[in-house]
């Protein structure tokens, strides 16, 4: 086929575009990984049962927030990344501020606390299964970004899998967090962060294999 | 710069559905494709109008990432830069990662609008499609029937045909990963 007769083919296919149609697609699947999420923590750990009185704590809805704002910036980065020729701008600000905030809030609890307690206040009571909690409440959503990029045209490819992994961190983390006992920044600002850490990892090294295009 | 001024209106407009407009865009693009692929691909100059084809089909089939408040040029310029650096990583070319951080004027420093022979037939690729693709696409344009014409000869309904095309094109980008 001549180059020419493939532009006069092409042109035939000529529909009309709708110009977000990107954003529409990543809201979609933000919403089916955050309800997959929710529903994997209701069949494996179960909502925390004193969920209702933690409901009084500041950090309860500090925790949710700080998950919020960074599947915000997750988002933000993502449907830059996932168009051609598109800087990240200052979406990456975006991203570092919540994590900066809570090793902010984690280091002056360290410093007020006496020296016996700061240990307790990192490792808390479920250390050693939160991070891996996290990650696995953040498959449904790693899945479902995944998806979304593959309408899209990212040119980096381990980036664009990074951006998806750590939106799903942020998902998988808000459905956590109706689970997690914890409280303390100092907790939050290890174990939180390793958890949303996990699928990014996964998402750089899913990129060039999954996103090609 | 004058090429965005003039590609803008035209890309936009076939976004909106003008198949004119649309082919210009294309028309013009191709044709700075192919001198920028030409000096990248030096060494293999049987490859460049391969490539070009297969750069039109992804803007093709990517045109809905285009922003409407982005350079037409940065945009497409990522588009060809991409491609040939996937297409160097999967013939194993050495320096694929030194494929130089150019800037979109270079893609539009120059134009070619001499198309040469392809050495891909997209025409044999297209015979791998199934038939509910392969013929809206063989009988809207390698016949020139319109959508009606195409709906009634192969018994699909008009929607059918228009999806058909549709997906035809992107099965057939994926083809030609698949024999990349």
């Amino acid at each position: 086929m001549k180059t020419d007769d493939l532009i006069g083919l092409l042109a035939q296919d000529a529909e009309p575009v709708a110009s977000h149609a990107i954003e529409q697609r990543f809201a979609v699947a933000a919403l089916a990984g955050l309800g997959g999420g929710l529903v994997l923590m209701l069949v494996l750990f179960g909502v925390r049962p004193g969920v209702v009185q933690d409901m009084a704590l500041p950090m309860f809805w500090g925790k949710l927030v700080f998950a919020g704002l960074l599947a915000a910036g997750g988002l933000a980065v993502l449907r830059r990344l996932a168009r051609p020729g598109m800087g990240l701008g200052h979406s990456l600000a975006l991203l570092a501020l919540p994590p900066l905030v809570l090793w902010g809030l984690a280091a002056v609890a360290l410093g007020q606390a006496g020296a016996g307690e700061r240990l307790p206040l990192v490792l808390g009571s479920t250390w050693r299964s939160c991070a891996f909690n996290i990650a696995a409440l953040s498959l449904p959503a790693l899945v479902a970004s995944l998806w979304a990029l593959r309408g899209a045209a990212p040119t980096r490819l381990a980036w664009a899998g990074a951006g998806a992994g750590l939106l799903a961190g942020a998902l998988g983390t808000l459905a956590y967090a109706l689970h997690c006992p914890e409280m303390a920044a100092p907790f939050l600002a290890v174990w939180y962060l390793a958890g949303m850490a996990l699928p990014t990892l996964a998402g750089a090294w899913l990129g060039p294999r999954v996103l090609r295009w | 710069m004058e090429i965005e001024q003039r590609l803008r209106p035209l890309l936009l407009q076939g976004l909106e559905g003008d198949s004119n407009a649309y082919q210009r865009f294309l028309k013009e693009l191709s044709a700075h494709l192919r001198a920028f692929l030409r000096r990248r691909l030096a060494q293999r100059p049987d490859e460049v109008e391969d490539l070009v084809q297969e750069t039109l089909l992804a803007v093709h089939n990517q045109r809905h990432t285009y922003r409407h408040d982005m350079p037409v040029t940065a945009w497409a310029h990522a588009i060809a830069r991409y491609k040939l650096i996937d297409w160097l990583r999967s013939h194993a070319v050495k320096g694929a990662l030194d494929v130089p951080l150019d800037d979109a004027q270079e893609l539009f420093s120059s134009s070619d609008s001499d198309a040469a022979q392809a050495r891909r037939d997209l025409g044999l690729l297209l015979q791998t499609l199934p038939e509910r693709q392969r013929l809206p696409i063989v009988h809207m344009k390698l016949e020139g029937l319109s959508v009606v014409e195409t709906a009634r000869l192969t018994g699909l309904s008009e929607s059918a045909v228009k999806v058909g095309v549709h997906r035809g094109l992107k099965a057939l980008a994926a083809r030609i990963r698949g024999t990349a």
